[in-house]
C-alpha cells in the first residue's frame, strides 16, 4: 500500500499535464468548430476526375 | 406534384420543369434555374463530391442576380475598412458571414471552391459560427469576386462587421470549455479517491491512509472550486448586490459551504469530506450551461444585426452624375437612384418614377406597394420592377428600420420575467433550507454544543446540491438535446420552463404558416387549343426578366420557351413576343382590351392574353406549409388557443386561416399593433408562444413569453427568439410543448425524490443511525436515480403517432444522403 504515496502524486502530475494540454488546445482554437473538423478527414481531395466538366453550368 | 425532388435543394420538382444537371454520370433533375446554375457551377469546378459528402439538402438559392456588378460596392476602400484587415504587407484578410451553411460538406465546398481562385491564399470556414476568414492578395483578386463566387455556389455572403461581439463570444466559449475541462478531469480524479474512502469506510482503512486521501482530494478539488466554479460565485455576488436571490446563490452557497466544511474536516481530521460531490455538481452545472450557451451563440452569431439588411453603398445623384457613396455618407435632402432589385438604403420620398416596392420585411404585407412621386419609401424594403429617384428624408438612426430596432429593445425590457419566477422558487427553497439548518443548529446547541455546527452543515450540504443542482439541470439538459433531435434548436434556457404554461400560440402568416413564396394555385383555361403546361411556359418566359415577387411562382418553367422585347408596365403587367406572337400578362384590364370578371376563387388573379383575346386566368397565392394543418389540430388537442396575426390584407389571411383550421385571426396589423395585441393578451393573464419569421415579427418575438423563429427567418428574428425551428416542420411545436410538460413532470418527480430521500435519510444520519458507507451509497444511488429519470426524456417521443411529414416540408429527404 505504501506505493500509493508514490503513485498518486504521479497521477496528479499527469492530470496537471493533461489540463495544460487541454488549455493549449482550447486557446489555439481547436474546439471553436466542433462540427466540421471531425469530418474533414472523410472528404477526399485527390480523387481522379473522370470528366473535367461535361456540362458547363455557367451559361446562366 | 410529382414525386421527384430537386437534387440540390430537396424541394419537389414541379411538373413540366426541364432543369437538370449531369452529376456523377446521371442526369439529376432540378426544381428551378437557381438550383440548376448552382449545381452547374459546383460540377464545373470539379467539386461534385460535395453531393456525396453532404448529409442534408442545400438551401434553395435565389435566382441568378440580374446585376453582375452588385457586389462591386464591397471593393470601395471605405467599405473594405469594415471587414478587411491587413494580414501582412501583401496579403489581406476578409471576414465574411456566410448564410446557407448546413453541414461540414458546405465547409469543404467553400474552401475548395474559393481556394481554386487565383490570388486566394487560404480559406478557413467555421460551420458553427458561419464565419469565413479568407486570406487573399489584393493585387490579384478583389473582395467582390469572393462574394460573387460564393453566391455562384449557392451561399449568401455578407461582410462580418460585428467583429467585437464575435471576439467576446469566442473568448467566453473558450473560457467555458476550459472550466468544463478542469471540472471534468478534477471530478474523475476525486471520484477515484472517494471510492477508496468509501471502501475504507466499509472495510476499514488505516488512519494515515485516510488522511492522505483526504489531502489529495482537497488538492484536486481546490482548482475545481476556485477556478471552474468561479462564474457561479461571481453571478451570486452580482445578484446579491442587486438584492435578489437567483439560482446562483444556493448553488454557490452549497459549493462554498461544502468546500469550507470539507476543508475544515481535512485540516483538523474530523467530520466528513464532500469533495467528490462538490466536483460533480460543478461539472454537471457547467455542462448544462455550456450546452445552452453554445446554442445561444449559434443563434446570435448568425445575426449581423439590422445594419446588414441595408446595402453598403447608395447611388447618389450629384447633378446629372451618379456616384456610388457609402450609405453612412447619405444626408437628408440627397437624391438617390434606385434600380430594380436594389435595397432602399434610407427613408425617403419618391420624386421621379413609378415602381412596386416590396415592404414585406417591414410590414408583413406580401403584395408589392405601388409607389408614385410623392409616396414615402422605407429603408430595408426592396425596389421591384423599375427605376426610382428618391429624395432622402431620414437616414441612419432616424429611419423606420431603426425605429423597429428600438421597439425590439423596448419589448425585451418589458418581456415578462420568467427568470424572476424561477428565482423566486429558488429563493424560497434557500430560505427554507437556511431556516432548517438554523433550527437544527439551535436545537443541537441545547443537546450537544460540539456537534451543532456539523449537524447544521450536513443539512445544508445534503439538501442543496442534490435537489437543486442535479434534479433540474439534468432534466432540462436531456430535454434540450431531445428537442434538438426533433429539429428545434433551443437558445434560451427559459423556454422549457415557459412552454408548459403556454395558453395561446400565435402564428405569423407569411413564411411561417406558409412557405413565404407564391405558387400557382389554379389555372382556368379560356381557349381549347391551350393546355396548362403551355400557359405556364409562356407566363414563365414573360416573367423571366423581372424582380417581381410573383415572378418566382413561374421560375420552374423558365427557359422552356423564350421571349423577346419584354416590357414591364409597372403595377399593371408585362408584355413580350414569343414565336412572333405578342402576349400580355397581368391585370385583366391591361392584358385584354375586353372587360372580364376574374373567376371566383382564392388568390391573386392574373390574365394571360394575346392580340386575339384572353387565353387563361392564373391564380397565384402563398401556399400553406404541408405541416400547418396537422400542427394546428395537434395544438388544439392539447387545449391551446391558436391565433393568426398578420400584416397582410384580410381576404388572404382569412383564406389561409381557413385552410389551416385557425378560427381566430387578425389582418393588417403593424409591428406596433402586434406588440400591443400581445401585451393585451399577457395583461389578461395568458402566456403566449409566438411563432414568426419576418423582421416585422421581431418586436413580438422579443416580447412574447416564449418565441420560435423559422430557420428561413430574418437573422434578427432568429437571434431574438428563444428557439429556432430547423426543418420547417410545424408539428414539432406540439411535440415540443408535450416534451416540455413531460420535462416539468420529471423535474417535479426528481425534486420530490431528492427531498423525500433527504428528509428521510438526514434525521437518521443525524441521529447516528446510518453508517457513513451506507450514506455514501445512498447518496450515489439517489443521484443516479435522478439522472436516469431525466434521461428518459432524451428517448421519449412526445406526441408520437403523427405521421412524419413528407419530404415536401423543406426537410432533408432521406434518399438524398447517399448515391453512387
Amino acid at each position: 500500500m505504501d506505493s500509493l504515496y508514490f503513485l498518486i502524486p504521479i497521477a496528479v502530475i499527469f492530470v496537471t499535464i493533461a489540463v495544460k494540454l487541454f488549455f493549449w488546445a482550447v486557446n489555439s482554437g481547436q474546439y471553436d468548430d466542433l462540427e466540421t473538423e471531425g469530418r474533414r478527414i472523410l472528404f477526399d481531395d485527390d480523387e481522379p476526375r473522370e470528366r473535367p466538366s461535361d456540362k458547363d453550368g455557367q451559361g446562366d | 406534384m410529382t414525386a421527384t425532388s430537386c437534387f440540390h435543394c430537396g424541394l419537389p420538382v414541379p411538373k413540366g420543369s426541364n432543369h437538370s444537371v449531369m452529376i456523377d454520370g446521371a442526369e439529376r433533375s432540378m426544381c428551378c434555374p437557381g438550383c440548376e446554375a448552382v449545381a452547374g457551377a459546383i460540377v464545373a469546378g470539379g467539386l461534385d463530391n460535395f453531393y456525396r459528402y453532404r448529409d442534408s439538402s442545400s438551401e434553395r438559392p435565389e435566382d441568378a442576380s440580374p446585376q453582375p456588378d452588385r457586389w462591386s460596392a464591397y471593393d470601395l476602400p471605405e467599405v473594405q475598412q469594415q471587414y478587411v484587415r491587413d494580414w501582412n504587407s501583401e496579403r489581406k484578410l476578409a471576414s465574411l458571414l456566410i448564410g446557407g451553411i448546413s453541414c461540414a460538406a458546405c465547409v469543404w465546398l467553400i474552401e475548395k471552391h474559393l481556394g481554386q481562385l487565383a490570388g486566394v491564399e487560404k480559406v478557413s470556414v467555421n460551420a458553427s459560427t458561419q464565419r469565413a476568414q479568407i486570406c487573399f492578395d489584393p493585387a490579384a483578386v478583389q473582395p467582390s469576386r469572393l462574394f460573387a463566387e460564393l453566391e455562384r455556389i449557392g451561399y449568401r455572403p455578407a461582410p462580418a462587421t460585428a467583429s467585437n461581439s464575435e471576439g467576446m463570444i469566442q473568448s467566453e466559449q473558450r473560457a467555458a470549455l476550459r472550466r468544463l475541462g478542469v471540472a471534468g478531469l478534477g471530478t474523475m480524479q476525486v471520484m477515484m479517491f472517494a471510492i477508496a474512502l468509501y471502501f475504507g469506510a466499509s472495510s476499514g482503512i488505516d488512519g494515515d491512509m485516510e488522511r492522505y486521501f483526504r489531502w489529495v482530494s482537497l488538492l484536486v478539488a481546490t482548482p475545481v472550486v476556485l477556478y471552474a466554479a468561479r462564474p457561479f460565485f461571481s453571478a451570486a455576488l452580482r445578484s446579491l448586490r442587486a438584492r435578489h436571490l437567483s439560482m446562483d446563490v444556493p448553488v454557490s452557497l452549497a459549493i462554498g459551504l461544502a468546500y469550507a466544511a470539507s476543508f475544515y474536516a481535512t485540516v483538523f481530521d474530523t467530520g466528513e469530506v464532500y469533495f467528490e460531490s462538490i466536483s460533480m455538481f460543478t461539472f454537471f452545472l457547467l455542462l448544462g450551461r455550456t450546452v445552452e450557451m453554445r446554442a445561444r451563440h449559434r443563434a446570435g452569431l448568425a445575426s449581423g444585426g439590422l445594419a446588414q439588411l441595408l446595402p453598403l453603398t447608395a447611388a447618389r445623384l450629384d447633378g446629372e452624375d451618379v456616384c456610388n457613396v457609402p450609405v453612412a455618407a447619405l444626408a437628408v435632402g440627397d437624391r438617390i437612384l434606385l434600380r430594380p432589385g436594389d435595397t432602399i438604403p434610407a427613408d425617403g420620398e419618391v420624386i421621379e418614377g413609378e415602381s412596386g416596392v416590396d415592404e414585406s420585411l417591414l410590414s408583413g404585407e406580401a403584395a408589392l406597394q405601388q409607389k408614385t412621386p410623392g409616396s414615402p419609401v422605407y429603408a430595408g424594403s426592396v425596389n421591384g420592377d423599375s427605376t426610382l429617384q428618391v429624395r432622402v428624408t431620414a437616414a441612419g438612426q432616424s429611419t423606420r428600420l431603426s425605429a423597429i430596432e428600438r421597439l425590439v429593445e423596448r419589448a425585451q425590457l418589458e418581456k415578462p420575467q420568467q427568470v424572476a419566477l424561477a428565482d423566486r422558487v429558488a429563493g424560497i427553497f434557500v430560505g427554507l433550507v437556511l431556516l432548517a439548518a438554523l433550527t437544527a443548529f439551535v436545537v443541537w446547541w441545547q443537546i450537544d454544543t460540539a456537534r451543532a455546527f456539523w449537524v447544521a452543515l450536513s443539512v445544508l450540504v445534503v439538501t442543496c446540491p442534490c435537489a437543486l443542482s442535479l434534479a433540474t439541470p439534468a432534466a432540462l439538459a436531456s430535454a434540450t438535446l431531445r428537442l434538438q433531435q426533433l429539429g428545434l434548436l433551443v437558445a434560451s434556457g427559459n423556454l422549457l420552463e415557459t412552454l408548459p404554461r403556454i395558453g395561446r400560440v400565435v402564428f405569423d402568416k407569411t413564411g411561417t404558416l406558409t412557405r413565404g413564396e407564391p405558387r400557382i394555385l389554379r389555372i382556368d383555361l379560356l381557349r381549347d387549343d391551350w393546355d396548362e403546361q403551355r400557359v405556364k411556359d409562356v407566363a414563365a418566359a414573360l416573367e423571366s426578366q423581372t424582380n417581381h415577387p410573383l415572378a418566382r411562382a413561374f421560375r420552374a418553367w423558365r427557359g422552356n420557351v423564350s421571349a423577346r422585347d419584354l416590357k414591364v408596365h409597372t403595377g399593371r403587367g408585362l408584355e413580350g413576343v414569343i414565336d412572333g406572337a405578342r402576349y400580355r400578362l397581368g391585370r385583366a384590364d391591361f392584358a385584354a382590351a375586353v372587360k372580364l370578371e376574374a373567376p371566383a376563387g382564392e388568390g391573386q388573379w392574373l390574365l394571360l392574353a394575346d392580340n386575339t383575346g384572353p387565353i387563361a386566368w392564373i391564380a397565384l397565392g402563398d401556399g400553406l406549409r404541408s405541416s400547418a394543418r396537422a400542427a394546428v389540430a395537434q395544438l388544439e388537442e392539447r387545449a391551446l388557443q391558436v391565433e393568426l396575426l398578420s400584416g397582410d390584407q384580410s381576404a388572404e389571411v382569412a383564406r389561409l386561416a381557413g385552410a389551416a383550421g385557425i378560427t381566430h385571426f387578425r389582418a393588417g396589423t403593424s409591428p406596433e399593433d402586434k406588440l400591443t395585441h400581445l401585451q393585451q393578451l399577457q395583461a389578461g393573464g395568458q402566456r403566449v408562444l409566438m411563432v414568426g419569421d419576418g423582421l416585422n415579427d421581431v418586436p413580438v418575438l422579443s416580447g412574447a413569453d416564449a418565441s420560435v423563429a423559422m430557420m428561413s427567418a430574418a437573422d434578427l428574428a432568429q437571434s431574438r427568439a428563444d428557439a429556432i425551428l430547423l426543418n420547417g416542420d410545424l408539428t414539432v411545436l406540439p411535440k415540443a410543448i408535450g416534451l416540455a410538460r413531460k420535462a416539468r413532470r420529471i423535474v417535479r418527480q426528481n425534486l420530490a425524490w431528492a427531498l423525500g430521500y433527504n428528509a428521510l435519510a438526514l434525521p437518521l444520519a443525524v441521529c447516528g443511525l446510518v453508517p457513513p458507507w451506507a450514506a455514501a451509497i445512498g447518496m450515489s444511488v439517489s443521484s443516479l436515480i435522478v439522472v436516469l429519470n431525466a434521461m428518459r426524456l432524451s428517448r421519449s417521443d412526445a406526441g408520437s403517432g403523427s405521421a412524419r411529414e413528407s419530404s415536401a416540408a423543406a426537410g432533408a429527404p432521406a434518399g438524398q444522403k447517399s448515391w453512387s
